[in-house]
């Protein structure tokens, strides 16, 4: 892994402990996981224990310690969605993806994971991939959005 | 534009901005929040700028793209001011008719405009639809009027009056007062005074001061805090230093969610701007005033939006809470006093010191002053943000401004205040908004989500799923919270899904008590409420699913079960087809059959069954009726026969 990335990353931040979640963000981001190689240069350079930078890394949901797929779906469970038949679009991604939230499938295809609300109550139920919203789903609706992806 | 150096300066400026305003006469707005960019306000917009310029309007014709307008149901939306014209649910399409009919010939385009859906009424401008009529949009209604990346705009609608009068006409003890007389309460959940928490601030030994905004807004199905900042992040700036100057702090932070790009990527230009115009920094205008202002991402933690936690989040660590006294007031960030408040509370600080507390107070309740913006979601015609004059009545926000329930489908409860919230029924429909009357009620004000639900939903799920929500998000220091909520989780679900015994609502009872008067936070403190509320007015729902393994709401996948009646089935074949569990037989001509063991309970037959014949039925707690015998599952059409 190329350690650079992360060192700039951390060098924007002048090396400040009080950023330690700004810099894993901007990690994430980065290489969308964070990679042990990145967290064990972060603990070195910022003088804070390895265990304290696990720790940070799994309380924050942002984070991932496992690599994500090509696609990243985030299925909205928010309550305004969730009355109207989130669970039922859930199943049917699950059904067809054949992952669970958390997942990653085997060909790096698709990572699947639940968010609490996107903010367009309106077109709910709605899921995300790569940032474009697809909203107002029915089961049938949501397999013809996923079929669209390779 | 250059740094500005005096409040003459300002003025000057402003009045330049205002009369440059006036020679461009039409003004074209395009709603580009969230939800209008997921239903393509972009395409919008792009073709806005080719038909303006193929049609010769190009810098005759001022376009605009600004934040949320709030009727989410019907975007994109575009204004054409100043006949303040209102077209929703525009497409790329439609645009080049825009320009040249109403922009060149200033015809109104019926059938882009809002078509009341019970009297088949149009109504034209803005103001006349009953979605906005019935507002108060003191503090969301600037977003209409401002593109978030221009300082301009904010000038315009007479941005930074506040900060000029409490600068250079009054002390910050007089800040401190008019927002103390205004009676201005937390707006993120608590509705703590917050002139109480400045005071406190103020007068709390320790330097340097902070002041920070919360805009960890998590609770799901509430977007107002976010709309506020993606629209309008100057006026939350405003606030922020209002604050800061009555506390005399000179430096804050902004906790942004992390969820929120938009609103991160709009605060960014806005403090860019701001310190680039000698608004933000040292010797503000002049004054001799120093702010400075920071922002901080969220990594996806619900606790966050908690004070303490959040604090703990910006010093770089896990965020979970500690225990309350010492308040953030008097020991927050770093040790030092610290001011928190939520998004909407900081929008609102301008409005009181530019109008004075009075008018602030003219409007509201007793003990709830000034508005309150609502995200009214779920089985509501018109889905959107609200902003209402505290002590409305529920059923005024649900009929009047909502637009009462899709499909003619009837009203059940409607649910306030976030997970930690509560369900307020039907009974209670005429129940004032405010924050003292739905604590009363067994809900609370909370951020501002209401998610409106209808008969077919089901209560024991909706306290199962808010209940799971908040054990995923318990940080998991404190037992109560941590491994209370678990079982009750537990025991939620297994009543859902028929496996629920006598005694269970007891026990529930007994966890929630336990949770309500042994957690740390108020995550785990107000965690049982969704369980609590549910249970207090639908007992006997809980029963039902207990006693009699029936979901009345005929929503729990465990409890029903659908069959197709055969009087009504006409053997079109649209369940047979659509069926992902190849669960249904039948054939041309034939009544179709729900095969029980095959079938999934996924409901995709119900939904498909054309409504005309409506064959597919939904039952619980009953046997499934016994399919009809072969020798007469032949349809014959009587008319044919004879």
């Amino acid at each position: 892994m190329d350690t650079g990335k992360t060192d700039q990353i951390i060098d924007k931040h002048e090396g400040q402990a009080s950023s330690l979640i700004q810099i894993l963000l901007e990690i994430q981001s980065e290489y969308h996981w964070l990679p042990k190689e990145a967290l064990e240069r972060v603990s070195e350079k910022l003088h804070v224990p390895f265990s304290r930078v696990r720790h940070i890394a799994t309380f924050y949901k942002a984070f991932s310690l496992v690599p994500k797929g090509r696609h990243e779906i985030h299925i909205c469970m928010g309550t305004a969605c969730h009355v109207r038949g989130a669970t039922r679009i859930l199943d049917k991604v699950q059904d067809l993806t054949g992952i669970q939230p958390g997942e990653t499938d085997l060909d790096f295809k698709f990572s699947l994971e639940t968010v609490n609300c996107l903010g367009c109550c309106a077109m709910g139920p709605v899921l995300e991939i790569d940032g474009q919203t697809h909203g107002k789903l029915s089961p049938a609706k949501t397999a013809d959005v996923l079929k669209s992806f390779e | 534009m250059p740094r500005i150096s005096s409040p003459a300066e300002l003025e000057d400026i402003r009045r330049d901005v205002l009369s440059k305003r006036k020679l461009s006469k039409t003004c074209l707005t395009l709603c580009s929040g969230t939800a209008c960019h997921a239903t393509g306000s972009d395409r919008v917009a792009a073709a806005i700028e080719v038909e303006l310029e193929k049609q010769g309007f190009k810098g005759e014709v001022y376009f605009r793209r600004t934040g949320c307008h709030g009727f989410c149901e019907k975007g994109p939306i575009v204004l054409v001011d100043p006949e303040e014209i209102c077209y929703l649910q525009v497409t790329p399409e439609d645009v080049p008719e825009i320009v040249s009919q109403t922009i060149k010939e200033k015809k109104v385009i019926d059938r882009l405009l809002y078509t009341d859906p019970n009297t088949g009424e149009r109504a034209a401008r803005e103001s006349d639809i009953p979605f906005y009529k019935n507002q108060e949009r003191i503090v969301f209604g600037a977003n209409r009027r401002i593109d978030p990346k221009s300082i301009e705009d904010y000038l315009a609608i007479g941005g930074y009056q506040a900060l000029v009068k409490a600068l250079f006409e009054i002390t910050p003890e007089q800040v401190l007062e008019e927002v103390k007389e205004a009676n201005l309460r937390g707006r993120g959940g608590g509705g703590f005074p917050a002139g109480e928490k400045w005071e406190v601030a103020r007068n709390a030994p320790g330097e340097p001061k902070y002041v920070v905004v919360n805009c960890d807004e998590g609770d799901p199905g509430a977007y107002m805090d976010r709309s506020l900042m993606e629209g309008n992040p100057y006026g939350v700036l405003e606030g922020l230093m209002l604050g800061a100057y009555a506390i005399g702090a000179h430096e804050g932070y902004v906790y942004v969610r992390q969820e929120y790009p938009l609103a991160l990527q709009n605060l960014g230009t806005a403090i860019k701007q701001a310190q680039e115009h000698g608004l933000l920094g040292r010797d503000i205008l002049g004054s001799g005033f120093n702010f400075n202002v920071k922002v901080h991402r969220g990594a996806g933690a619900f606790v966050c939006g908690e004070e303490t936690a959040l604090l703990k989040s910006l010093e770089g660590e896990a965020g979970e809470p500690r225990p309350r006294p010492p308040y953030p007031a008097v020991k927050g960030l770093w040790g030092k006093p610290t001011c928190i408040n939520n998004v909407e509370t900081w929008a609102n600080v301008p409005l009181i010191i530019h109008r004075g507390a009075q008018a602030f107070t003219s409007i509201g309740t007793e003990g709830s002053k000034g508005t309150k913006i609502f995200s009214l979601v779920g089985k509501i015609n018109n889905t959107g943000l609200v902003e209402v004059p505290m002590g409305i009545t529920i059923k005024d926000i649900i009929y009047k401004i909502g637009g009462g329930i899709p499909g003619g489908k009837k009203f059940k409860a409607v649910q306030t205040g976030g997970p930690s919230g509560g369900c307020i029924p039907a009974e209670l429909l005429d129940l004032r908004v405010g924050f003292d009357e739905l604590t009363k009620a067994g809900s609370m004000m909370g951020s501002g989500g209401m998610i409106v639900m209808d008969e077919d939903t089901c209560m024991v799920d909706v306290a199962r799923y808010f209940i799971n929500f908040l054990t995923d998000e318990s940080c998991g220091k404190c037992l109560p919270c941590r491994e209370g909520l678990r079982q009750m989780h537990k025991i939620l679900t297994n009543i859902t899904e028929g496996k629920g015994e006598e005694g269970d609502i007891e026990l529930l009872e007994e966890l929630s008590e336990t949770a309500v008067e042994a957690s740390l936070c108020a995550l785990g403190k107000t965690a049982p409420n969704p369980f609590r509320s549910t249970v207090r007015y639908f007992r006997d729902e809980y029963e039902a699913h207990i006693k009699e393994k029936r979901c009345p709401a005929l929503y729990c996948k465990e409890l029903i079960s659908y069959y197709i009646d055969p009087e009504k089935c006409q053997a079109c074949g649209s369940c047979l087809r659509e069926c992902p569990a190849e669960a249904i037989d039948g054939g041309k001509k034939m009544i179709h059959i729900v095969d029980q063991e095959k079938c999934t309970k996924c409901g995709t037959c119900f939904e498909v069954c054309p409504s005309r014949y409506s064959a597919v039925k939904k039952t619980s707690g009953e046997p499934v009726p016994p399919p009809i015998p072969e020798e007469e599952r032949m349809i014959v059409k009587k008319s044919k026969e004879e």
